[in-house]
């Protein structure tokens, strides 16, 4: 039996986040779709099963599957994203659950950073309230293609298609305000199992997919950016082997555009124009490469590359300046200093910045601007202003989430305070 | 036509070179965990691909337990020698008699635990900065929250309350004198995928993850391989089965289990089939709730 038959090199890769808490819902619903897809194995769920009843639930807590950790079960809170794994013999998903009690935004805005797909789950009874905003306002912020709104509990409104048609004219109408991509709207009841993995037959009005049915047929291989040939150098491949003496390859990930063998290319910065002689991977030459690979580009003539170039189009080249304006979500308890210095990680570029003026900062619920108080403290999003100790080579986040992102490191720590997006 | 998609192995196989690169790029003195498992195979063989054709830059490192599957040592060897890869072993023999570590006792005595003393002896002998390790996110809970570049203090332990947010593809490995990383490339992965990646690439894999004949007896409802240093209750008796390995590692802690798959066709029909993780049959995780989180703070792989 070869792959082709087994279907398995067919299947694409999508990423998913969903956030929110027990309440709404979130737990039943990615439990019926591991379950379902025989994610969770007979030793999970007895484990489950068990440490649930020992805790005085009275149902499944899924929770507990990925609350590994001592101080969470003590606790009985999650404290981190977790990652979890399912596959449909059409597609490998990877799950980012986010916690919605603590550290809301910090966790949101890390498991949207690498997300194809937002999941966000209104409570059919409540309708849109501040968290639908705040989860809408950080889809929207962090640029995630699309975005899945399920009204749950639609058991609970009688299945009433008013209701939800009132729901969706509610969230379409704070989305209006946000640069807001690809939205879908499903009524489901992840209790019952209505529309999450087979059709419901109490809402014959509802004519859109189910939920995995979206999760399977989302376009992913349209959220690339596919038209700015970007190509951070992450590290120089020289052998120096009697077999291949003059190697000098450039090894790093397409972040975005597609590069050919014999394009004309210019390595920034120093901006010298060559072209591509070869692109390898693991022994062989390919014709071009696109994002997401991984390969080794060989230019046709010798010029100053190391790891932090970057190699692009001749023609299509980003922006490039040391003062640079961004949003930023704050992700340290010790707040933000202006005026104060901090480490850049951008692509494969490491720099330092100060940090010159905070713009305004962001009221997520409401998602208002605030302008009288200026201090950026721990899961607060602010537009700043930053300038750097030489010039960064960056696209808009909106238009490249590779090149357009970066983080700011504590100096003395070493943590991560800081996750910026290009405006 | 072009085509711009690739399928969900490509896209990790993509992502763990990026994040094996960044590692050499990032880290003065990198080193990867080598057990001779399937994990560890797929991660070197993923190593090998970042860097053709230099050879791999940084050398393997097995912390060997003695109690070995013979076969398991000879892959391991051939592997080195095949690709001019620099091997290093440290023995937890060692660590015994010199008496930085004590021999478990009784029945269910293993030397899994123990390792860690050796690994961070190793690391702190040998001045590695990072140590890369096969680790999944899907195998066990402690390792779902566990970060792609994980930060130990210079104690070699792991603090999972303060984790460093991990966003976009910026992988941060800052940090200060005697402190390290371990990094795992293949934190994505699943057991499924590592098996389709292992048939998509035609690798070579140790005969013990086929079907043999092994004698073995059964302990709380799994199949443990007999050893001579392995004690038997008096309940127990040696059996022949056929069987094959799992997941392969210390003799003491892994289980094997009754099969037919000849390829690895079968054993990919086998896991789809399975209903019990492949951890189920790990003596070392049954220990308590938080066995693996506990080893891991203390500088655990």
């Amino acid at each position: 039996m070869s792959g082709k038959e087994h279907g398995y090199l067919d299947m694409e890769l999508l990423r998913f986040t969903t956030a929110g808490s027990v309440d709404d819902g979130k737990s039943t619903l990615i439990g019926r779709l591991l379950y379902d897809s025989k994610a969770i194995f007979e030793d999970q769920m007895e484990a489950l099963e068990q440490a649930s009843i020992s805790r005085g639930g009275e149902e499944v807590n899924l929770a507990l599957l990925t609350d590994g950790l001592r101080a969470e079960r003590e606790q009985g809170i999650t404290i981190d994203v977790a990652y979890r794994y399912f596959a449909t013999p059409k597609r490998k998903f990877i799950i980012a659950d986010t916690p919605g009690h603590i550290q809301y935004t910090r966790n949101m805005v890390t498991g949207a950073s690498t997300a194809n797909a937002a999941v966000i789950l209104v409570d059919a009874r409540n309708g849109v309230i501040e968290q639908t905003r705040r989860h809408a306002y950080i889809a929207a912020l962090l640029n995630i293609p699309h975005v899945l709104v399920c009204v749950n509990k639609m058991d609970l409104v009688d299945f009433s298609e008013e209701v939800f048609e009132a729901i969706k004219a509610d969230f379409k109408d704070v989305a209006s305000r946000l640069d807001a991509q690809d939205i879908h709207f499903l009524p489901i009841s992840a209790k019952l199992g209505d529309n999450v993995v087979d059709r419901s037959t109490h809402m014959p009005w509802y004519k859109g997919e189910t939920f995995l049915g979206l999760l399977e047929a989302l376009p992913v291989g349209q959220d690339w950016n596919l038209k700015d040939p970007r190509f951070p150098v992450q590290y120089v491949i020289r052998p120096i082997s009697d077999e291949y003496h003059d190697y000098r390859g450039y090894a790093g990930r397409v972040a975005s555009g597609v590069f050919r063998v014999g394009q004309e290319v210019v390595a920034l910065p120093g901006g010298l124009k060559t072209t591509i002689e070869a692109i390898d991977f693991a022994g062989k030459s390919l014709d071009y490469a696109f994002p997401p690979q991984s390969v080794t580009i060989r230019l046709k003539d010798e010029i100053d590359v190391s790891r932090g170039s970057m190699i692009v189009d001749a023609v299509n080249q980003p922006q490039q300046s040391q003062e640079i304006e961004l949003m930023i979500c704050w992700l340290s308890e010790k707040p933000l200093v202006v005026r104060g210095k901090y480490q850049v990680k951008h692509n494969s570029n490491e720099l330092r910045c100060i940090i010159t003026e905070v713009k305004y900062k962001v009221n997520i619920n409401t998602i208002e601007e605030i302008h009288d108080d200026l201090s950026v403290g721990l899961n607060q999003i602010a537009r700043i202003t930053i300038k750097t100790t030489k010039p960064l080579f960056f696209d808009p986040y909106k238009q490249n989430r590779d090149t357009g992102s970066l983080i700011l490191i504590d100096e003395a720590t070493n943590n991560v305070v800081g996750a910026g997006m290009i405006l | 036509m072009e085509k711009y998609s690739i399928n969900h192995l490509r896209e990790l196989e993509a992502e763990s070179i990026f994040v094996i690169r960044e590692v050499v790029a990032q880290f003065e003195r990198p080193v990867m965990l080598f057990s001779g498992g399937k994990d560890s195979i797929v991660m070197f063989h993923l190593a090998w691909k970042a860097f053709h054709p230099l050879k791999v830059p940084f050398p393997l490192m097995h912390i060997d337990t003695g109690h070995n599957f013979e076969e398991t040592i000879k892959y391991r060897d051939d592997l080195a020698e095949k690709t001019g890869t620099r091997l290093i072993v440290k023995y937890v023999q060692d660590s015994i008699d010199n008496g930085r570590a004590v021999e478990e006792k009784g029945l269910n005595a293993s030397r899994n635990v123990l390792q860690t003393v050796t690994l961070l002896d190793a690391i702190e002998e040998l001045k590695f900065d990072c140590a890369m390790g096969g680790g999944r996110r899907d195998e066990e809970k402690a390792r779902a929250k566990e970060r792609f570049f994980s930060h130990r203090d210079e104690f070699g332990q792991w603090d999972p309350k303060n984790q460093r947010p991990e966003l976009w593809n910026l992988f941060c490995g800052a940090k200060h004198m005697g402190e390290h990383f371990r990094v795992f490339p293949i934190s994505n992965w699943t057991e499924m995928d590592v098996w389709q990646y292992i048939l998509m690439e035609n690798i070579a894999m140790p005969s013990l993850y086929f079907t043999h004949l092994r004698e073995v007896f059964c302990r709380d409802g799994a199949w443990m391989a007999s050893a001579p240093f392995m004690q038997l209750k008096p309940n127990e008796k040696v059996e022949i089965k056929k069987v094959r390995c799992r997941t392969i590692g210390d003799i003491t802690c892994t289980g094997v289990t009754l099969s037919e798959a000849n390829s690895l066709e079968d054993i990919i029909q086998e896991v789809a089939a399975s209903r019990v993780t492949e951890r189920g049959s790990r003596a070392d995780d049954k220990r308590s709730e938080a066995a693996m989180e506990d080893r891991k703070r203390e500088g655990y792989f």
